[in-house]
């Protein structure tokens, strides 16, 4: 009841954000939107299963190009294609965006049942080195794919999504942020509820102890496999709405730097946690646009700053050094938001010590 | 006829022989002990049992009773290198040497865990709460608060696992077994760290759920007056070799388990 009312809530206030805000805040709005989806698609594998997959960048280029070609009208597509004509089963497809997005996780998906299929029965360690692999792989199969992908010189002009309510009456259009957003609020509902009902239990027992897990009767693969293939439609359905908020899809915006960001929102907001996932999300999107100008030349005082091209990275890397430094178990560690928690709040922070403390100085002055 | 059988089951690691041509039968409601000094081979016939490794040599033939036509009979199968959580769902259910329990969650959900596999119910149906997986959420939190209760554990539920003292661990453990449904039930040194009035607790409480839950039980011990006190026929191994087995007082007795465990040369 009180999570309807929450996202009633969070609905208004979009839409009042939609309505007020600049293009620039709304683009950081909806990356943030977008990285909520990628990173609770990561902590489910690496936070809930003890896994450690970095195959992120490869399923989002799945969902990206899946949705980049099936919906641009096929008059952009020419425009595109002037190396190699497109391949002709693409040249006139334009389907509409919800199918194009669902079967972009779809796929997405697939290619994590099949790279997951082998490599979960392996040691935990070879997961890393596969997924790793498998994402440079599908770059470079889209790099050389000329006639259906473009290659490297990618698709432009993409149109931004939007999805067509058809109701009687009251029929509607949703534009991106609103589709960014529902889908980031499914996200969250869904991931919330399987990491809370019995198979997400089984998850939490792999990660504690894969063996006693067996023990219990949990087959580990399966469940290992399932978590997998989930993860890799939800990292699809993540890069598809980057792609199209991009404007344009092309090899090198899936590099593994793309999975880096996604790891580093993870570690940041504690890597069991799903809240943590989505304060993080929200949080270093912002500042990783707000600190763009570290890229470009900028003043300091008196002192001219040159642009360093990369040295908002250094920054987050430095960043994330830190906190495995001195808080390993990030913001907000296994810990997760819940109303009870909210409800309590007021008294607890009363009977923490930090309260007690600040009533004694006042007492002492 | 016996619930569980082994048939010259043997294990090698590389060149060592841990456990060599073992012929053990579980019969139904029997509690049977298997001894031996360090490095035997005890554990190793556990993970064999239990599917954590494939006999190099061997069978494990499991018994199940079935009514079949208004008579009870037994019903053989060949459970050799399954994969352990496929043993676990026919009814083998174990504890480990080094308590194995799920760290970080509480002693409630470690419990609730243990339900998992008799959960017939998919994930989307978990996701999307159906009316008939709600319910059965529900039962699976009853029924595993009802066995906290049983066991003596219902007070501690929300403390996560790790924190309790070491005897409650143990005694978790073997909750968490419980909770799988198992008819055969493969102890690992319950008593290991256990003060004498702990592990005479343990006894009494090993013998009680045996009763309670239609168990048979084997059991790994190192505590002799536990074994002696409890076992109603014992396994002796040495160096992997099945060395003596009878009851209780014919292995006191026996010269071989006497030199085994003494170390007498000869
Ligand atoms: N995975 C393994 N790889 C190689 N050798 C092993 C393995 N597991 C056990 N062994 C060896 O098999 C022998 C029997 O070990 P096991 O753990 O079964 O003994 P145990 O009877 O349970 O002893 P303890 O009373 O100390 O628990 C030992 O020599 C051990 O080193
Ligand atoms: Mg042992």
């Amino acid at each position: 009841m009180l999570t309807a009312i929450a996202i009633v809530i969070i609905g208004v206030l979009l839409f009042l954000a939609n309505m007020f805000m600049d293009n620039y805040q709304l683009r950081i709005l909806n990356l943030s939107g977008i990285y909520i989806i990628l990173s609770l698609s990561m902590i489910l594998i690496n936070g809930f299963l003890g896994l450690f997959s970095l195959g992120h960048a490869g399923f989002m280029a799945i969902g990206a190009y899946t949705v980049a070609l099936l919906t641009t009208p096929p008059m952009a597509k020419q425009m595109n294609y002037y190396l190699d004509p497109i391949v002709p089963w693409l040249a006139e497809t334009e389907w509409s965006f919800l199918p194009a997005i669902l079967l972009g996780g779809v796929l997405a998906a697939i290619a994590g049942f099949l790279i997951g299929a082998p490599v979960l029965r392996l040691r935990d360690d070879y997961l890393a080195i596969a997924t790793l692999g498998f994402a440079e792989i599908i770059r470079i199969v889209f790099t050389n794919l000329q006639s259906v992908t473009n290659g490297s010189l990618g698709l432009k002009g993409l149109p931004e999504i939007e999805i067509e309510i058809p109701l009687p009456l009251i029929g509607f259009t949703l534009n991106l942020s609103a589709c960014i957003w529902i889908a980031a609020i499914i996200t969250i509902l869904f991931m919330v509820r399987l990491v809370n009902g019995s198979y997400g239990k089984a998850f939490k027992a792999i990660r504690e102890d894969e063996i006693a897990a067996e023990a219990m009767g949990i087959n580990v693969f399966k469940h290992k496999l399932l978590a997998f293939v989930i993860a890799s439609f939800f990292a699809g359905v993540g890069g598809a709405f980057l792609g199209n908020i991009m404007g344009t899809v092309d090899p090198l915006m899936f590099r593994f730097l793309l999975t880096y960001n996604i790891v580093l929102i993870v570690v940041f907001g504690g890597i069991g946690s799903l809240t943590g996932g989505v304060l993080a999300a929200i949080v270093i999107t912002a500042a990783m646009e707000l600190l763009r100008f570290l890229d470009s030349s900028f003043d300091m005082g008196p002192i001219a700053v040159s642009g360093i091209p990369g040295l908002r990275m250094v920054v987050f890397s430095l960043l994330l050094m830190f906190i495995i430094i001195f808080k390993p178990r990030g913001i907000m560690g296994v810990r997760e938001f819940s109303w009870q928690w909210l409800i309590e709040l007021p008294q607890s922070i009363k009977n923490s010590s930090f309260g007690r403390k600040k009533l004694r100085k006042d007492v002492s002055k | 006829m016996s619930l569980l059988r082994t048939e010259n089951m043997t294990m090698r690691f590389g060149g060592v022989v841990a456990v060599s041509d073992l012929n053990v039968h579980l019969d139904k409601n029997e509690i049977i002990g298997l001894i031996g000094p360090n490095g035997a081979g005890k554990t190793t016939a556990f993970n064999m049992i239990s599917g954590v490794y494939k006999p190099t040599v061997g069978k494990i033939i499991l018994g199940k009773e079935e009514v079949q036509g208004g008579q009870t009979v037994t019903v053989e199968k060949d459970i050799t290198g399954m994969k352990p959580s496929a043993i676990t769902k026919l009814g083998i259910a174990r504890t480990f040497q080094n308590i194995r329990l799920f760290k970080e969650l509480s002693v409630l959900e470690n419990v609730v865990i243990a339900n998992h596999l008799r959960l017939e119910s998919n994930w989307v149906s978990s996701v999307v709460r159906t009316p008939d997986y709600t319910k059965k959420e529900t039962a699976m939190y009853d029924k595993s608060m009802a066995l906290l209760e049983k066991v003596g554990l219902a007070e501690l539920k929300d403390e996560k696992s790790y924190s309790l003292p070491y005897g409650m661990q143990r005694r978790l453990e073997i909750a968490r077994a419980l909770a799988t449904k198992p008819h055969i039930l493969l102890l690992d040194e319950p008593a290991a760290g256990m003060n004498p009035q702990e592990s005479d607790e343990l006894m009494r409480f090993i013998g009680k759920i045996r009763d309670e839950f239609d168990l048979s039980i084997l059991m790994i011990e190192h505590h002799m007056q536990l074994v002696m006190g409890i076992c109603e026929r014992i396994y002796v191994l040495d160096y992997g070799i099945t060395i003596a087995e009878g009851n209780p007082y014919e292995i006191q007795n026996n010269p071989k388990v006497i030199e085994a465990y003494l170390g007498v040369d000869d």
